[in-house]
């Protein structure tokens, strides 16, 4: 009968390489085998020197009013102003802000609720515009577009977004696509008139 | 100024944009030279994380030049070359003032539960990300360095993320010597992680993932056994059969909530936004490692629950231990590691990819093209 495996009994099976084995192999074996060699050693460490000349950062000013989680005890000293909150979209974002704490569920699904509100807002908008949302070069798909002076192969080998690959153009263009279809459809329409 | 903008899941542009303002008497603005595309980035571009606004420009990972720097910034000049930590943090707050760079409580006003990221959405704190020509950097006398002058660019940009965040995975692990460390996920953190585990002394480093040709990386770059779970009926009995049906020591995830779970994961992930990804390589972390191990979880999840296996991880006595990567406190030790040799992160770029082409780098990143691995962005004004 073979050896029971390891689980069964207190010996390992396979004992590993030796170290001179190992650093004959790799390149740096065990050259932070010590734990205190380790950046991040122990995980805190009080009075740590960061750069930090302040006991507490001045205040950005706050130009806009500036949504805030209700686990804050106040606005932070810094914070992003990449898109302040403005139209539907803002306005269920900060329904979602103002009224439910981190923890719950409801905040996080009416963000990304309001992130496909404020997608299609823009998408509407840019029409308007003359640059409108071009879905061949904005998902990066162009045939063409991929070889534009960068020699991608991109094409090649094995998607592995198999399940994107038939969802997405639903997803992304899918309303374009019907967008055309109905004006061929009027174009006919008025053809068929004259 | 060029920049890349977000229009919605799966559709960016380049566009004119502001160059970023002095907001904060300690803010820089720095003139981007090399950024990358980061695997995290492929959340906000499927839309999956909340509070990703159009109109912001994504990108956590660059280097660049001082271009401009506010009244009270005392260590940095116009004119220096700089890498920038992904993490936005204060220094001076309750969780900066112990070393937790990543948990700064200071310039989040979104979020309690996660600290400040460039480029990350408002979730993160909403700052715009250095996919651009041009990036506002607060706090600029404790997030970034100088780049030393032996140091290749390329290099120093992937320190902002991917080889920090790889390593600290590693470190999370809490590896002594002789352990048996399964990385799940072979693109740049798990390749940096699997190069860790050794540094730390590991006895056996297992890479898992199910392309060839990262696995293929994972064979040379950081000399790892590997296995292409797509080859296998059920990758963690295969697993406890290579560890003697012990299971691994440690094992560390550096997938986090993929865009590409099974078929189910998949529609109530990423469709219906019912979980904040799909866990499957959590899962498997927790049934692959032994009882009484460690799992280390450096993959990116949203703030949205996911369903992870906590009963098992109860019952066998587990240690989960994860966090964002406090990236400059990593600085120090691995200059000296990538001086020594011992890493040498710029081997996996893949690709250099001008800005005015990130659309395309997007899409073939998150489809996996061209044995991508890790794309850079290079400036126009480079
Ligand atoms: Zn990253
Ligand atoms: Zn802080």
């Amino acid at each position: 009968m073979t050896e029971p495996a390891t689980p069964y009994r207190a010996r390992k099976n396979t004992p590993p390489e030796s170290r001179d084995a190992l650093r004959a192999r790799i390149p740096g074996w065990g050259v932070d085998l010590d734990p205190k060699d380790r950046p991040s050693f122990p995980r805190e460490q009080p009075g740590i020197e960061t750069g930090a000349h302040w006991e507490f950062p001045d205040r950005q000013p706050e130009t806009q009013p500036r949504e805030l989680s209700i686990e804050h005890a106040m606005l932070t000293p810094v914070f992003g102003t990449s898109a302040p909150l403005k139209g539907a979209s803002g306005a269920i974002r900060r329904y979602a802000y103002r009224t439910y704490s981190e923890g719950r569920a409801a905040h996080w699904l009416l963000l990304i609720a309001a992130d496909r509100v404020d997608a299609w807002e823009n998408h509407l908008k840019s029409l308007a515009t003359l640059r409108p949302d071009n879905p061949v070069t904005e998902t990066g798909i162009g045939i063409g577009s991929e070889f534009s002076g960068n020699g991608f192969k991109s094409r090649a080998g094995k998607r592995v977004d198999v399940n994107h690959s038939w969802m997405d153009p639903a997803i992304v263009a899918g309303l374009w696509v019907l967008a055309g279809v109905g004006a061929v459809a009027a174009l006919r329409a008025l053809r068929g008139r004259r | 100024m060029r920049a890349m903008v977000y229009r919605g899941p799966y559709k960016i542009r380049v566009e004119e944009k502001d160059i970023p303002k002095i907001e904060h008497p300690n803010d820089a603005i720095i003139r981007v030279t090399t950024g990358a595309i980061c695997g995290s980035d492929l959340h906000l571009y499927h839309g999956m994380m909340p509070d990703t606004r159009v109109g912001t420009t994504f990108g956590h990972e660059f280097a660049g030049v001082v271009h401009q720097v506010g009244s009270s910034v005392q260590n940095l000049i116009p004119g220096d070359r700089v890498m920038v930590p992904f993490n936005v943090y204060c220094g001076s707050c309750w969780f900066c003032a112990r070393g937790l760079y990543s948990n700064c409580h200071n310039v989040n006003p979104n979020a309690t539960a996660v600290g400040g990221i460039y480029g990350y959405s408002h979730t993160c704190g909403g700052y715009d990300g250095g996919q651009a020509e041009f990036v506002r950097v607060p706090f600029a006398d404790v997030g970034p360095s100088r780049i030393p002058d032996w140091m290749d660019e390329e290099d120093a940009v992937l320190l902002t993320d991917a080889l920090p965040t790889g390593y600290f995975g590693a470190q999370l692990g809490d590896i002594v010597e002789g352990d048996t460390v399964v990385v799940f996920g072979a693109g740049p953190v798990g390749l940096f992680a699997a190069k860790s585990a050794w540094l730390m002394g590991a006895g056996r480093v297992i890479v898992v993932d199910h392309l060839d040709y990262r696995l293929e990386k994972a064979r040379t770059f950081a000399h790892a056994e590997t296995f292409n779970f797509a080859e296998y009926d059920d990758i963690v009995v295969h697993l406890k059969k290579q560890t003697d049906y012990l299971g691994a020591d440690v094992v560390i995830d550096a997938v986090g909530a993929e865009a590409d779970g099974n078929f189910l994961q998949h529609v109530t992930a990423s469709k219906l936004k019912l979980q904040g990804g799909s866990p499957v390589a959590l899962n498997w972390a927790i049934d692959s490692v032994r009882k009484g191990g460690t799992v280390s979880v450096v993959g990116a999840y949203g703030p949205i629950f996911s369903a992870v296996k906590f009963g098992d991880a109860v019952n066998k006595g587990l240690t989960l231990r994860m966090n964002q990567c406090p990236v400059k406190r990593q600085w120090p030790r691995l200059f000296e590691h990538i001086r020594n040799g011992y890493l040498k992160p710029n081997e996996l770029v893949t690709h250099r990819i001008p800005l005015e082409h990130i659309a395309e780098g997007y899409h073939m990143f998150s489809a996996k093209l061209d044995n991508i691995i890790k794309p850079l962005i290079i400036s126009a004004t480079a």
